[in-house]
């Protein structure tokens, strides 16, 4: 009978660290989770000023502005078109 | 064996003695016992409650505003988090250096800073929307009472050009002009919040559950195209500046969808400065403003009589001596013209013949062919404050505002209802509800008005207004069959017509399958010229030639000579 209960305690033991040990695990990796989801927010909040930055750059005033004067680009008159049947 | 008589070492107790410490411990253990009922049984929720205030936590978890983006994915709007600067005043103590310096930092006025400080209230606002790197100086400074607070900022790339159709957003992201606010209910964003526990140093260490989770907001697709917005907008803000105009608006249309491909007004605004948000530039001129539509409106009234078979595309009509007088009212032409067959009269745009061709037919008849065209309704867009123009009932009209009426006076119009009628001539007789957003699949059906064969008639008239001899050359597009209507109508000012114009255009390329519809309208030219084939119909060409040549429709018109020219010019350069 002693054997029986010593073996049981043992066991309980046993079954106690496991969960802290587990549990302690768990929260790192919510921690971790955490951080890694703060990061995809700021690559997300990135992203979107990357988008707006891009835009703003593409702006065709911008893009005009700079084919016509820094290009010396004008748009071709029907003269110089040729224009294919598919 | 003689023990000392000492009481401490008589292993008898008293017998009294020994019940007391026993009843005290029996009182002891019955009082922990209802204790422990009393926090165990009574008091538990109270405690479990204070017990997870230490360490759970409810987070919010921010939405975004979806995006708005034109029919390429092409971003036009796009909400980015920002920081506000707050500040409790009771707990902001700052030495005259630090106020100054924050002063320096956030672009405030020092007094007007140490008067926010002075205030009563417990929150005070000191500067909203600050870039997350400035954000980053405040919060560097570490000051007392001062803290940052996030939030959202909307941006408008392509600012100007596109503000008349986005409108803008509150300092709190609620749209409140435009697409902004037509569309705020699928736009806006839902803020989540989920239970968390923290530990001792702020770390989130366990998700409890989520509470709502958040709700991005939906991105909208807009059947905006940018290139064609930003064509549209800088010819006509140059065409305005030119004449001089006080306004000015635009209206592209896709001939064979119906989605607005581009919706432009002068003067405009720039939605990201909050300062400018005021006053009559916010007003979007193509939908909520009308006008009297002028000899833009002829083509309706001539093809109804094609329609009820009054007249053929060659009867005559005799507009000499260029007035016509119903009752005590005269009609005139600005340029007197003689016999003209109908197509001519649309091609030289004579009132007096639009005239006599509109009291020939029933006011009922007219009425309700204004009406199925949409006048004086709203488009039914979704767009806020949307105009329905005037269109009185026929039961009331005078033999003189049926006559004026059929060349577009005494009925007032939006640029937008003009551009979407001119489809029953651009396509074959139908006309497709507008849409501001990108169809996808195909489009709905269109609603009938004129039979195929007088939308074919028609666009060969109005071909002819914009070939030699017509009121508008200068809307010609090289390469292509463009057909079109000029006006230009009188304002009225305090009930009588003034020497003020509304020059405009409508009309589509190319004339053999319309693909395009390009409606342009200039308020108060005054530099000179007025008449819309001058101010206007030259815009339309601008914009209609580069906007074919974007969407790579095939010319319905090449000229074969200057083909070959082409092939050699190509030759030389190689």
């Amino acid at each position: 009978m002693l054997r029986v209960n010593l073996f049981l305690i043992f066991l309980v033991v046993v079954c106690a660290l496991a969960v802290v040990t587990s549990n302690h695990r768990a929260r790192k990796l919510t921690m971790e989770l955490e951080r890694t989801q703060e990061r995809m927010r700021a690559l997300e909040v990135e992203w979107g000023q990357l988008q707006l930055e891009q835009s703003t750059w593409a702006t065709h005033a911008r893009i005009e502005e700079s084919a016509r004067k820094a290009l010396r680009m004008h748009a071709p008159d029907p003269k110089h078109t040729i224009s294919l049947e598919p | 064996m003689n023990y000392v008589k000492s009481p401490v070492l008589d292993p008898r107790l008293p017998a009294g003695r020994a019940r007391l410490v026993h009843a005290l411990l029996a009182l002891g253990a019955v009082a922990l016992l209802i204790r422990a009922f009393y926090l165990q049984a009574v008091e538990k929720d109270f405690l479990i409650g204070k017990g997870e205030a230490r360490y759970e936590r409810v987070i919010e978890i921010p939405a975004t505003r979806g995006r708005i983006l034109d029919r390429h994915g092409e971003v036009l709007a796009v909400s980015t988090p920002v920081k506000s600067v707050w500040a409790i005043p009771e707990d902001a103590r700052l030495t005259p250096a630090q106020q100054r310096q924050l002063a320096r930092l956030i672009e405030l006025d020092e007094r007007e800073l140490a008067r926010r400080l002075a205030s009563e209230r417990d929150f005070v606002y000191l500067k909203r929307q600050i870039s997350p790197e400035l954000a980053e100086r405040v919060a560097q400074l570490q000051l007392p009472g001062i803290h940052l607070a996030n939030e959202y900022r909307r941006y408008y790339p392509a600012g100007e050009v596109t503000a008349h159709v986005l409108g803008f957003t509150g300092a709190d992201d609620i749209g409140l002009e435009g697409i902004e606010l037509a569309f705020q209910s699928q736009l806006a964003g839902k803020a989540g919040s989920r239970r968390v526990i923290k530990d001792r140093r702020g770390r989130i260490v366990e998700d409890v559950e989520s509470l709502r989770p958040p709700q991005d907001g939906r991105d909208i697709v807009l059947a905006l195209d940018t290139r064609i917005q930003y064509l549209a907008y800088a010819r006509l803000k140059e065409a305005v500046s030119e004449h001089r105009a006080r306004a000015g608006a635009i209206v592209v249309l896709d001939a064979k969808t119906g989605e607005v491909l581009a919706l432009a007004g002068i003067p405009s605004f720039n939605p990201n400065k909050r300062s400018e948000l005021a006053g009559a530039p916010l007003r979007n001129r193509a939908i909520t403003d009308t006008y009297e539509p002028g000899s833009t409106f002829k083509p309706f009234t001539v093809a109804l009589a094609l329609e009820e078979g009054r007249v053929r595309f060659d009867t005559p009509i005799q507009t000499a001596p260029g007035r016509l007088s119903i009752g005590p009212a005269t009609i005139s032409d600005a340029h007197p013209h003689g016999l003209l067959s109908v197509a001519q009269v649309i091609q030289k745009s004579s009132n007096v013949g639009a005239a006599k061709i509109a009291l020939d037919l029933p006011a009922e008849k007219m009425w309700a062919m204004f009406a199925a065209l949409g006048f004086g309704k709203p488009v039914g867009i979704g767009f806020p404050g949307e105009a329905t123009g005037r269109l009185r009932p026929w039961k009331r009209w005078r033999p003189i505002e049926q006559a004026t009426m059929a060349y577009g006076h005494g009925i007032s119009v939006s640029l937008l209802q003009l551009a979407r009628a001119y489809q029953v001539f651009a396509r074959d007789g139908d006309y497709l509800p507008l849409s501001l957003t990108r169809i996808e699949g195909t489009p709905p059906a269109g609603a009938r008005v004129f039979s195929p064969d007088t939308a074919r008639e028609m666009r060969k008239m109005l071909e002819m207004a914009v070939e030699a001899g017509g009121t508008a050359p200068r809307a010609q597009v090289a390469g292509y069959r463009v057909a079109g209507k000029t006006g230009t109508a009188h304002k009225l000012e305090g009930g009588a017509y003034a020497n003020k114009y509304v020059s405009s255009f409508v009309g589509f390329a190319p004339a053999s399958d319309p693909r395009l519809i390009v409606a342009v309208m200039i308020d108060e030219p005054s530099a000179g010229r007025y008449y819309g084939g001058e101010v206007a119909a030259p815009v339309f060409s601008q914009v209609m030639a580069q906007a074919l040549r974007l969407y790579g429709v095939p010319p319905d018109a090449p000229a074969a000579p200057l083909k070959q020219a082409a092939m050699q010019s190509a030759r030389e350069g190689a």
